[in-house]
């Protein structure tokens, strides 16, 4: 907990903010006019069918694309009425994200969360500190000196999301992170990500297992061809949603060869 | 074949007492080429790095230049050099004519572009993979580089090695800004083309079988350093 006192010392930077954004690329656009705020202390888990626009609406928020419209604003980059587009590197540096692809430095595996703090301007001896905590929790504590690339890719992914932890971020993405893990290991990254929650930060999750949702879900983000459709408490998505399209993503209807009967403009204006 | 033979025995002879001449002839080769490279790996890694990670206006054109220059004629950098550092040069005053320091600056030009161009490539493969996780991290782009330069350690050093051996192989330019002055200028290649031309084939054979067994020795060291650290790291 002391260290989470210390990130605060910095800044608080959520509330996120997202205003009407848009991405395009190709002349196509991918994101489209998204809004919406993330607050509190919650988990919130983006679903939609793939190509839905989870992934790039992550590397939005956090930053690593810019809108070609629109603002993302996390709280206190507004200088002077002019927001940030999301890209500060000092508030980028309160966050983490563990990318649906992981990518390993050619490195060890300790190294590679070695590297990570180092960023952070830690002392060598917190450093070690911080490794050797995350990587006897994921599991890969027998594997710390083996280079990273050899690693199978369950435990790359292992490896990322620790990597992410140990920079103990406010706000913390997470790209579809059991993806290719066995129901043994799935089970031990929710429990393990229960526990970053539990320490006070913010989770920002894709997944299309929507077992997986329930379990860990606070509140639910239903994307669809780049539209925000749903945004609703977890209860509630599973239960009721208000959108057509949720409605038959959550009972396993919406499918890719009905695409184009949904385009009509009551869905996709 | 005699010729040969009776030259090759004299060759092996001259190697193995290693002395005077010989041996002055190969340190200065040497000091002259390590030197180079020392310097041009120095200015080719960054500059490397620099054309992979930032986009700028002229980029494009600079990493075709680049890559043009990798095969520069020595002669032709010879040539300018030499009148860059001649009397009547813009450099002429600096006295550098015929030194070793001239010789040491002809391969560092011809041998920078090598460098570079090689690490741009394997710095831009390595930042394609790295780049959002990097970003991710937080990382400004003094701290990308340094994880670039480091991580591709192992190929950096190949492209390094690449320039070492152009510039010890390299006659036309040293030949030409250092002319091959005895005791002062001369140095491997130079002398076998001289002793060549002369008759005496033991001395150039001589020569010649140390330089490649130098440059075989590099390479063997190289290779070995390298993948006893890839069994380790997997680079
Ligand atoms: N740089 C790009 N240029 C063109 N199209 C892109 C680019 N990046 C993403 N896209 C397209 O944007 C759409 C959304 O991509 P995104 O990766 O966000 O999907 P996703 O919801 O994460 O899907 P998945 O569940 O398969 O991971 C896709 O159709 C993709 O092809
Ligand atoms: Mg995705």
């Amino acid at each position: 907990m002391s260290d989470r006192s210390k990130a605060d010392k910095g800044r608080a930077i959520l509330p996120l903010e997202l205003r009407d954004v848009v991405f395009q690329a190709g002349g196509k656009k991918l994101i489209k006019d998204m809004s919406f705020t993330l607050s509190g202390d919650r988990t919130t888990i983006v679903v939609g069918p793939n190509g839905a626009g989870k992934s790039l609406l992550l590397r939005l928020c956090h930053g690593l694309l810019a809108p070609h419209a629109g603002q993302v604003i996390w709280h206190g980059t507004t200088r002077g009425g002019q927001p940030g587009n999301g890209s500060d590197l000092a508030v980028r540096r309160h966050q983490a994200m563990v990318f649906q692809r992981p990518v390993m430095m050619r490195r060890s595996v300790a190294a590679n969360v070695d590297y990570a703090l180092g960023l952070r301007g830690l002392s060598r001896a917190e450093r070690k500190a911080r490794t050797e905590e995350v990587l006897s929790h994921t599991g890969l504590a027998g594997r710390a000196r083996m280079p990273a690339r050899v690693l199978s890719g369950g435990e790359q992914q292992k490896l990322a999301l620790a990597r992410a932890w140990a920079l103990r971020p406010q706000v913390l993405f997470l790209d579809e992170p059991t993806a290719s893990l066995d129901p043994a290991a799935t089970h031990a990254l929710e429990a393990i990500i229960t526990a970053i929650r539990a320490q006070g930060t913010r989770i920002v999750m894709t997944t299309h297992d929507l077992g997986q949702a329930r379990r860990l879900a606070d509140e639910v983000m239903f994307l669809h061809r780049g539209r925000l459709l749903e945004m609703s408490p977890a209860e509630r998505f599973f239960t009721e949603p208000a959108n057509d399209l949720a409605q038959m993503f959550v009972r396993g209807e919406l499918l890719w060869w009905r695409r184009r009967k949904e385009r009509d403009p009551r869905h996709d204006p | 074949m005699t010729d040969f033979g009776a030259a090759f025995q004299a060759a092996i002879t001259l190697v193995l007492d290693w002395e005077g001449d010989l041996a002055e002839i190969v340190s200065l080769s040497l000091r002259i080429s390590l030197t180079a490279v020392a310097v041009a790996a120095v200015v080719g890694l960054p500059l490397g790095a620099a054309l992979a990670l930032f986009r700028f206006p002229g980029r494009k054109i600079l990493v075709v230049l680049l890559n043009a220059l990798m095969g520069l004629p020595p002669v032709v950098v010879g040539l300018v050099v030499y009148l860059m550092l001649s009397r009547a040069g813009p450099l002429g005053v600096l006295g550098l004519l015929f030194t070793p320091l001239a010789m040491t600056i002809a391969q560092m030009i011809l041998i920078t572009p090598i460098i570079a161009a090689l690490a741009r490539q394997v710095i831009e493969d390595l930042w394609d993979e790295y780049a959002e996780q990097l970003q991710s991290f937080g990382a400004g782009p003094g701290r990308a580089v340094t994880a670039l330069l480091w991580d591709a350690r192992f190929s950096l050093l190949t492209a390094v090695l690449a320039g070492f051996g152009r510039a010890s192989a390299e006659v036309g330019a040293v030949m030409i800004v250092g002319g091959n002055i005895d005791h002062v200028t001369r140095v491997m290649t130079t002398s076998i083309a001289l002793e060549v031309s002369k008759g005496d084939l033991a001395l150039a054979l001589g020569l010649g079988i140390v330089l490649v067994t130098l440059s075989v020795a590099v390479n063997a060291a190289v290779y070995l350093v390298k993948d006893a650290a890839q069994k380790r790291q997997l680079a």
